[in-house]
């Protein structure tokens, strides 16, 4: 079928063609043109560098404040975008309205902006630090400001998907005699499971990178809140511009790797969820059940 | 919508380069908080370069942090002069053969028309008594600074404290290496820069004491108000020099080298004295300095060619990787 | 009885709904409202004809415009590529796709000073294509070809993003049911594929214009920095804050935060045209399906 099907719509060959050009002309050739440069170093040498104990600490900070980022992101972000389509509230074009603003506010700004509320005197801080939780100048400020800076990917990638369930999908399976619950494990969530993955996925990689926000309410002591960037301008800095690139490529290389389990998992995920027709297992289910 | 042509003007200049409409164009390239110095020096030699030359010539500003700018000079931003505050990044370019080897002779002063002092910005009524590197040091003290390894502004520190303790009677690099990491482990955090350093100690009230040029000090008090804090002169500490340097290999392309010099050489005139003082940037000029004694008390200086053998010696030493920053840090 | 089941498997019970609503506007409260009113709040430290002075600067004003002139210009770009992108991956079974995805997705894992970077080692004075430039006289870095370079990689994968998931979703029988009826590729493409993906396209168009106005890490690296002329907003914003002027600082900061805004009143606008149309459709084709 999927034979028959590429041959019924057009523009393959011209859309693949064009995407592959773009994107060779603009990301592949640049980035490859980084790993030229830093394979003048030579293998050896670029894994001394990334495995000296301050990249190591370094490497472990950013991998595990981006993942959390992301996670937090998964979880609100899907409440997020789930009532801003389902519900009506009052100001709900303007918090819709506010979702982006992460993107556009330059991230010194959000950076300056979050250790001023989360420092000991902030806004929070003054709430915060009198139960033990310090937020600025520690990895968990970190974290915060990751969470800011990804705030839109999840939200803004479920939004048209939640948006394109139609409801006929839902009544259907409430006519079978699905639990609201049931219906949306068995329904929505299979189908909105593949965006939700991409705007982690998205989060994820957008933090592994982040620099502007975090230094500022990081602290950037080394081996217990210096992320990866920072040692990146550490390196330039000290006008080495191929120890920076070794770090970069380094970092590159382990992210595309994640990048691609995630992405391998999400159309797993999508293919999954289009074979196993999940409205008549939702059905069948619950008949089993009654039985 | 002037700007807006103006823009769209600009996408199109800067795909036609060179083009200007005074006899001359100047890109000066300097560090960040520069501005305000320039602000009125520009016009001034405007003025001067007009009566004396017969030319009007047309000054852009390009601002940065120190080493990023050299970086883009080096990668190709055309700037005829760079007026830096590290002499190391004036030494990378020379490296690069953009700036003459002897540039720190083409001027006086090292090329340096102006210094200024590392000095600590206490609280009001300074509560712990601090009055020098030692008290900076001592347990239950929190110091901030910006990130030694990554800020001009934190290397000076570092460099200053190291100097401090080196002459102490019985003073050694050992000692002082010691004396260093006990100043840092009262850092509860390094700042991402000297700006957020401040913010980080006037407005998050973070600290007792903040470390950071005596030139700082007025911009503090012009944003956070005089009497909320107190400046404080330690025993010793780093004559900080701000250099300055034509770049050799724009000015012969744009011809601009007589305009660029004398850009520079106005620097240490009367004038371009006095404007440094009125920023709160110690003149070279004796006279200027007695009559703008009031700002600049006598103060114990040394500079890093007298203790450390020159900039790049020092930063070498200290700053590369695996250098005393990171010894502190990182066993081994 | 059939409807009260029908609401019942539609729509979560009351206090699911109240859960919900509480624990994602609260989120969006601590993690965004809260930040931004302190931006603004200092923006506004002390008083608005103060904040209107600050953005009356002519050096804030040209990189106002600098700023929304470079958002245009990518634009185009990112649409089109991710309209390719997208139809091409979500509509067609082909090997190496999720590879493809993945290479999408990489410049978000690019720290913006890499990318910043990677364009220097490209075309700066020292670089691969550095010579080249240097005898012909073209100014890539440095200059706005090169901010633009730079945002189109920090952009890169938006759009494309957002309409992947949404392509697949929608799946192809409608594209396939109007090219069996006979339809041209384009006819198809404007009737059918368009209308389907215009929110996925118009959020992918306000994130990656949001993200190209408030970029600073990768056009910092490639801007020079030339006050008046290749300064960004977020560049200023930046050289205001270091100065000692933060309430300028944080008003141009507003300012780009009211820019994003911008995108969003007209989707809102967008919104309720469309809505006025598929209303009028109804009134006159009752019963029929929107």
């Amino acid at each position: 079928m999927s034979a028959k099907s590429q041959r019924v719509l057009p523009g393959f060959g011209l859309a693949l063609g064009y995407t592959l050009v773009y994107l060779s002309l603009l990301i592949l050739l640049p980035l490859g043109g980084m790993i030229l440069k830093a394979s003048e170093l030579g293998f050896g040498q670029i894994l001394d560098i990334a495995l000296g104990e301050r990249s190591l600490a370094a490497f472990r900070v950013t991998f595990v404040s981006s993942l959390l980022a992301a996670s937090i992101n998964a979880f609100f972000g899907l409440i997020v975008a789930w009532i801003l389509v389902r519900y009506s509230f009052p100001g709900k074009r303007f918090v819709d309205a506010l979702v982006d603003l992460p993107f556009a506010l330059p991230t010194a700004v959000a950076g300056i902006t979050l250790a001023t509320l989360y420092a000991g005197n902030g806004w929070l801080g003054q709430y915060l630090e009198p139960l033990g939780v310090k937020v600025a100048y520690t990895p968990l400020g970190i974290i915060v400001a990751l969470t800011f800076i990804t705030l839109p990917f999840v939200v803004r990638t479920l939004q048209p998907v939640i948006e394109d369930i139609e409801t006929e999908v839902e009544e259907a399976a409430a006519s079978l005699g699905a639990s609201r619950w049931q219906t949306f494990v068995k329904a929505i969530f299979p189908a909105i499971g593949p965006a939700l993955l991409t705007g982690f996925a998205l989060a994820f990689a957008r933090a592994l990178g982040e620099f502007g926000s975090v230094i500022f309410i990081a602290g950037n002591l080394p081996l217990i809140s210096e992320i990866v960037p920072l040692l990146i301008i550490s390196k330039l800095e000290q006008y080495d511009v191929l120890g920076a690139t070794a770090l970069a490529v380094v970092m590159l290389a382990i992210s595309f790797v994640l990048l691609l389990v995630i992405n391998a998992l999400q159309w797993w995920a999508a293919n999954r969820h289009k074979n196993s027709e999940p409205l008549e297992v939702a059905a069948g289910k619950t008949k089993a059940g009654a039985a | 919508m002037t700007h807006f042509r103006k823009s769209i003007a600009t996408v199109l200049l800067s795909l036609v380069a060179g083009a200007a409409l005074a006899d001359a164009t100047l890109l000066n390239a300097s560090y960040d908080v520069a501005r305000d110095v320039y602000k009125d020096y520009n016009p001034m030699f405007q003025k001067h370069w007009k009566a004396n030359a017969g030319e009007s010539v047309e000054l852009k500003q390009s601002h940065g942090g120190s080493t990023k700018q050299v970086r883009a000079v080096a990668d190709g931003l055309e700037a005829d002069v760079v007026t830096m505050n590290q002499a190391n990044d004036i030494e990378f370019l020379a490296e690069k053969g953009l700036v003459a080897k002897d540039w720190a002779k083409k001027f006086p002063n090292n090329a340096s028309p102006y210094t200024s002092a590392m000095v600590f910005i206490v609280r009001k009524g300074n509560p712990k008594a601090l009055k020098d590197w030692a008290d900076l040091a001592a347990p239950g003290v929190q110091v901030i600074m910006p990130h030694p390894k990554n800020t001009g502004n934190g290397r000076n520190t570092y460099l200053s404290a190291w100097a401090w303790a080196l002459k102490q009677p019985g003073g050694s690099d050992k000692t002082a290496q010691e004396f260093v990491g006990k100043l840092l482990k009262n850092a509860p955090l390094f700042a991402a820069g000297g700006r957020d350093a401040t913010t980080t100690f006037m407005q998050r009230g973070m600290g007792d004491a903040l470390i950071t040029f005596e030139s700082e000090a007025e911009m503090i008090a012009k944003e956070f108000g005089k009497g909320n804090f107190e400046v404080v002169y330690p025993s010793l500490t780093m004559q900080t020099e701000f250099p300055v340097a034509v770049v050799e290999k724009v000015v012969d392309k744009k011809g601009t080298r007589k305009q660029a010099t004398a850009y520079l050489e106005y620097l240490w005139s009367k004038e371009g004295q006095e404007n440094a003082a009125q920023n709160y940037l110690r003149p070279r000029d004796a006279e200027l300095l007695k009559k703008y004694a009031a700002f600049f008390p006598p103060v114990k200086t040394f500079t890093v060619d007298e203790v450390f053998g020159g900039a790049n010696k020092a930063f070498a030493t200290h700053f590369k990787d695996g250098g005393t920053f990171d010894q502190i840090y990182v066993a081994k | 009885m059939s409807s009260n089941k029908l609401t019942r498997a539609t729509q979560e019970p009351a206090w699911v709904r109240y859960t919900l609503l509480t624990v994602g506007l609260g989120f969006l409260f601590f993690f965004l409202g809260l930040p931004l009113v302190a931006v603004f709040v200092e923006a506004l430290a002390q008083g608005l004809p103060i904040y209107l002075e600050a953005l009356k600067e002519s050096e804030t004003r040209s990189a106002i415009w600098l700023t929304i002139v470079i958002a245009l210009a990518v634009l185009p770009f990112n649409i089109l590529f991710g309209v390719a992108a997208a139809w091409a991956i979500a509509k067609f079974e082909f090997k190496g796709k999720s590879l493809l995805i993945t290479l999408i997705d990489l410049p978000f894992a690019v720290s913006p000073v890499v990318a910043g970077l990677i364009f220097i080692l490209m075309f700066g004075s020292q670089g691969y294509f550095g010579g080249l430039l240097a005898a012909k006289d073209v100014k890539i870095i440095f200059a706005v070809p090169g901010m633009i370079l730079a945002t189109l990689f920090i952009t890169f994968p938006f759009i494309a993003r957002e309409l992947i998931p949404l392509m697949q979703s929608q799946g192809k029988d409608e594209e396939e049911a109007a090219i069996s009826l006979g339809a041209s590729g384009w006819q198809m493409f404007w009737r059918v594929t368009l209308p389907n993906i215009k929110w996925g396209l118009l959020y992918g168009v306000i994130l990656s214009n949001a993200r190209a106005m408030g970029e600073f890490g990768a056009v910092s690296v490639v801007s020079g920095h030339i006050r008046g002329e290749t300064n960004t907003l977020p560049l200023h914003v930046e050289i205001l804050y270091n100065e000692y002027n933060a309430i300028g600082a944080f008003a141009a900061a507003s300012v780009l935060a009211l820019l994003a805004l911008v995108t969003l009143v007209a989707k809102t606008i967008v919104e309720w045209r469309m809505k006025a149309e598929t209303d009028m459709l109804n009134a006159e084709l009752p019963g029929e399906k929107t």
